[in-house]
């Protein structure tokens, strides 16, 4: 794995970011700067972390996505490139349009940190193969605006190309409005592209991969995508 | 001088907050008549907030050294050495006043000029907490003000990327138009590159970082060194507005430049803004400084250079580099998009200088303007000790189940969650204990080290009985920290208190000191940084009186923490510390006997420290399985509390015959835990009591999914965390 994690203005989960790839793959990830236009030479995957980008004073992730090191993103993401975006960086790729869609304030208006179940839809993806379909993961969620939503017809798009990849759920794994925390449409917590090479999520799987802290249901993720890339190497 | 200032006034004097007597002090000081710039000065640094000027003949009677102390009060936080070449930077700062008047920006600014103060030092900040006490839920601006400075809190803290991992939500109707917003923030550096303020070195450039100068805020300092009245919402345009991401990239940029090696001196630009940072880093190195005021980066056009002295716009920082590391600094800053400019320089006069448009505005001795503020010893007077109320003469309630039901639903008992939620607890990956328990642990780095915080104050103990109530706030701090394993190793103390020019209060803040200085003492305790917020009064009427102690504590071994859960069924609940049966000032007495009477229980704090090595020595050992400290509510509400955290019931053993139920179960003795421990374990740990000359006795069993008391009717653990979990939200909700 040779991962870039990047860097905006007012990102603040970087450092936790890097650590966990460091932990699970055992290599130190690049942390690339903003102003960049260029990825590091080599670089198999692109992370995205949470924050505040820019404050997130205008739409979040808005200025972020127009940063000079983001067009080189999105031809890494043309090429087949995998790109992960987590929280804020979910946000990003939105409105960088590498992902579609949009994340609204939560239903209650309210920041909200806790730790969340995700039901994992699939588990074909390098981002989940460390999983079975169907298993539930707990992993935190903290973001005022993490509510997504898109039109008709993109949400039965996503749906139907199987690409909702992680929904909100209650512990044994069925959806209900209950353990939806933000209100997001179909409890829709994580996507994927057409290609699904890119993957956007609004919990914290960075942020549950050690068993005293927290607990280990992060490291599937980023596990099956240290093996991934390590198979395609 | 040439000046084009209004002539100074009696009146113009009144509104600067100065005193006749005080005024003469400065034509004494100076031998003229000061500049309308110079009279801003002196009001900025001789209020109430910027000279304690009340309370620092006090104040020296608190213990600030210790062997684990680096650096005690006088600087911009504390310093404690935590090991390894590590140190722990701290400290804990109320922003009252402006949060009443705007609660999301009051709050949020708190939190920012308290994060300021702790990476300032060089320190990386890795936990916030804070103190909160609002008005009475009825009153009709509660709601709103919570809403307000929780997400206020929140929205700072959660964007700078700092996790809030703990504090302390207190309602009571003397709040009402006062209420009080402590923060604290936490830092980690290495112990051999701490910065202070001190400047040193003649004709250094001092540097003005961070975001640009604007007419907020005002003389905040000295607002908040004034009662409010009717009319304080009008005040509102003194209230300064957080900029986080400002404070973020101030942060990076920062930490940065010292890593360089570029910095000689730091103070950050908090209460009295341009003014006390310039004049902290000269007075503190025994330097002069002048000042230009036309390089000053500035966000209006057109101000004056008593408004630039006096603004309290946040995000700001001035230092003295390194004259041949300049260059690299101004890059990294720019780097961060932050506004730089050299604004002056160290001088041999020992004169504060400020020009501006080639005039000069202020010419004024240095180390006189802090040193010279005046000091009061004003006069104080104690109350009688209240009568100590027999237990017997306290009806019993209907049930005990009933009480316990009641009691853990009201608002200083129920579950905080509402609050804590909105705040990110777990970011930077090192929240080991996350809030909700006796006190935060955040592994520190990689480990195995962890540090243990913890906020506590009893005011309702305060207002009783002032030394009592000192030494208690300290003791439960204390205890807090012990319960999660760790071992306290200072305090921050921020003291909330009213008028202090009314006898009365200023007997209640010398009381509280005595009792915090003598709880620091006995527990090797020290107060290493702290913050004073007099006045807190409106139409008269004070806020109780409310010395927040925010403690620090180091466990070496994270992993070994303990939490106050129950862990398993079938284990031995054990009760450590003397139960008398102590209702004076409880919360029973108040909640369900609506008395706010009696003398509060006394702190011996010779048995605080018996039982809390014990206990600690418990948990490091492993074989104390869950622990939880007594405190408001008294044994069967921290009993509910282990349970609700777990989910596992416990049935227990029936009140001692010589106590009345409701004074057993509902007293406030100190002093106290409950830990659990293995049913094979429980002997050696009687025996181990009995060698140490510790009370314990065995109360219950853990198991099952009710709470069992003997005669009383069973109650199920999750209808009581319904209940726990319930009030907040339906408050908010306006439910309630």
């Amino acid at each position: 794995m040779k991962a870039a994690v990047l860097v905006f203005p007012g990102i603040n989960r970087e450092r936790d970011m890097a650590r966990t790839l460091r932990l699970v793959s055992g290599k130190e990830p690049a942390m690339v700067w903003h102003a960049d236009h260029e990825l590091p030479a080599g670089t198999d995957l692109v992370v995205v972390p949470g924050g505040f980008s820019y404050g997130d004073y205008l739409r979040c992730g808005a200025i972020a996505a127009r940063s000079p090191i983001m067009n080189a993103v999105r031809s890494f993401a043309a090429k087949g490139g995998l790109v992960l975006g987590v929280c804020n960086g979910f946000q990003i790729l939105c409105e960088s349009g590498l992902l579609p869609g949009v994340l609204m304030r939560n239903e209650n208006l309210r920041f909200i940190c806790r730790d969340v179940f995700l039901k994992v839809e699939r588990s074909d993806l390098p981002f989940t193969r460390g999983y079975n379909a169907g298993q539930v993961i707990r992993v935190p969620v903290a973001h005022g605006e993490g509510n997504y939503i898109a039109d008709g017809e993109t949400i039965a798009r996503l749906e139907g190309e199987g690409r909702v990849v992680f929904r909100y759920a209650s512990p044994d794994g069925m959806i209900d409005p209950n353990w939806n925390h933000n209100g997001a449409i179909n409890a829709i917590a994580g996507i994927v592209n057409e290609g699904g090479n890119v993957l956007g999520m609004m919990p914290h799987p960075e942020n549950h991969v050690e068993a005293i802290v927290g607990n280990t249901d992060g490291r599937g993720l980023f596990a099956g995508l240290a093996e991934a890339l390590e198979k395609a190497a | 001088m040439t000046v084009t200032e209004p002539k100074i006034t009696p009146e113009l004097v009144a509104e600067h907050g100065l005193k006749p007597d005080e005024y003469q002090r400065i034509l004494d000081l100076i031998g003229r008549e000061p500049t309308l710039t110079e009279l801003g000065i002196f009001s900025a640094m001789w209020n109430e907030h910027c000279s304690y000027k009340s309370s620092k003949v006090h104040l020296r009677g608190l213990p600030t050294s210790g062997p684990h102390v680096i650096q005690g009060p006088g600087e911009n936080a504390g310093v404690i050495d935590i090991g390894d070449g590590q140190a722990c930077v701290f400290k804990m700062e109320s922003h009252n006043h402006p949060s009443y008047i705007e609660p999301y920006q009051g709050a949020a600014t708190g939190v920012g000029g308290i994060l300021r103060d702790v990476f300032t030092m060089g320190a990386r900040p890795i936990a916030c907490l804070n103190a909160l006490s609002f008005g009475a839920p009825e009153h009709p601006k509660t709601r709103h003000l919570v809403s307000g400075v929780v997400a206020g809190i929140g929205g700072y803290g959660n964007s700078f990327g700092v996790p809030t991992v703990g504090g302390s939500v207190r309602f009571h109707n003397r709040y009402d138009g006062n209420i009080l917003v402590n923060a604290m923030a936490v830092g980690l550096a290495e112990k051999d590159k701490i910065f202070y303020a001190a400047a040193s070195g003649v004709g250094m450039p001092i540097v003005y970082l961070g975001s640009k100068t604007g007419r907020d805020g005002i003389h905040g300092a000295s607002m908040a060194s004034a009662e409010f009245d009717d009319d304080s919402d009008e005040k509102r345009p003194t209230v300064q507005v957080g900029d986080p991401f400002a404070e973020k990239l101030l942060l990076e940029a920062c930490l940065e430049i010292m890593e360089k090696g570029c910095v000689i001196a730091i103070q950050d630009m908090g209460a009295a803004g341009l003014t006390s940072s310039a004049t902290e880093m000269g007075a503190k190195g025994d330097l002069g400084v002048t000042l230009d005021l036309d390089k000053v980066p500035c966000r209006e056009e057109g101000m004056t250079a008593y408004e630039m002295m006096l603004s309290e716009s946040q995000e700001r920082m001035l230092m003295v580099l390194k004259p041949e590391k300049e260059k690299e600094a101004e890059a990294i800053f720019r780097k961060w998009g932050l506004d730089f400019a050299i604004v002056g320089e160290t001088t041999p006069s020992k004169r504060f200088i400020v020009r501006h448009n080639g005039q000069t505005m202020a010419d004024l001795p240095i180390k006189e303007l802090g040193d010279s503020a005046p000091e009061y010893k004003r006069p104080f007077i104690s109350l009688e000790k209240l009568p100590t109320i027999d237990a017997e003469t306290v009806p019993a309630p209907a049930s005990i189940a009933d009480a316990l039901e009641h009691l853990i639903a009201t608002p200083d008992l129920c579950s905080k969650r509402w609050v804590w939620e909105q705040y990110d607890h777990i970011i930077g990956g090192n929240t080991v204990q996350r809030p909700g328990g006796d006190a935060a642990v955040v592994r520190v780095e990689e480990g195995p080290k962890g540090l243990a915080f913890a906020t506590d104050v009893t005011p309702r103990y305060c207002e009783a009985n002032p030394f009592e109530g000192g030494k208690q706030a300290v003791a439960e701090c204390w205890r807090n920290l012990t319960a999660v394993g760790a071992t306290p190793l200072a305090i921050t103390d921020n003291l909330n208190f009213g008028n202090p020019e009314k006898p009365e209060i200023m007997g209640q803040f010398v009381g509280c000191v005595r009792g915090i200085a003598e709880a620091c003492k006995a527990l090797d305790f020290p107060v290493v940084s702290g913050n004073v917020s007099l006045y807190n009064e409106t139409n008269g009427k004070a806020i109780l009186p409310t010395p927040s102690i925010g403690g620090v504590g180091l466990i070496a071994d994270f992993t070994k923490s303990a939490t106050l859960a129950f862990k398993a069924e079938g284990e031995a609940i054990l009760l450590i510390g003397e139960t008398t049966g102590w209702l004076g000032q409880s919360i029973y007495l108040r909640e369900i006997a609506v008395r706010e009477e009696g003398a509060p229980p006394p702190v011996d704090l010779v048995e605080e420290r018996e039982n809390g090595d014990f206990v600690r020595a418990l948990i490091l050992d492993s074989t104390a399985t869950a622990v939880h400290d007594l405190s408001d509510g008294g044994l069967l509400v921290a009993l509910a509390e282990m349970a609700m955290a777990s989910g596992i019931g416990a049935r227990f053993e029936a009140a001692p015959d010589d106590l009345p139920a409701h004074a057993y179960w509902f007293g406030e003795d100190q002093a106290r835990y409950v830990v659990t421990v293995p049913e094979a374990q429980v002997e050696a740990v009687l025996a181990r009591a009995r060698a140490a000359s510790v009370l314990v006795s065995r109360i219950g069993v853990t198991g099952g999914k009710t709470l069992a008391l003997a005669g009383e009717r069973a109650m199920a653990v999750a209808d009581l965390s319904e209940r726990s979990e319930g009030w907040l939200p339906g408050y908010m909700a306006g439910a309630a």
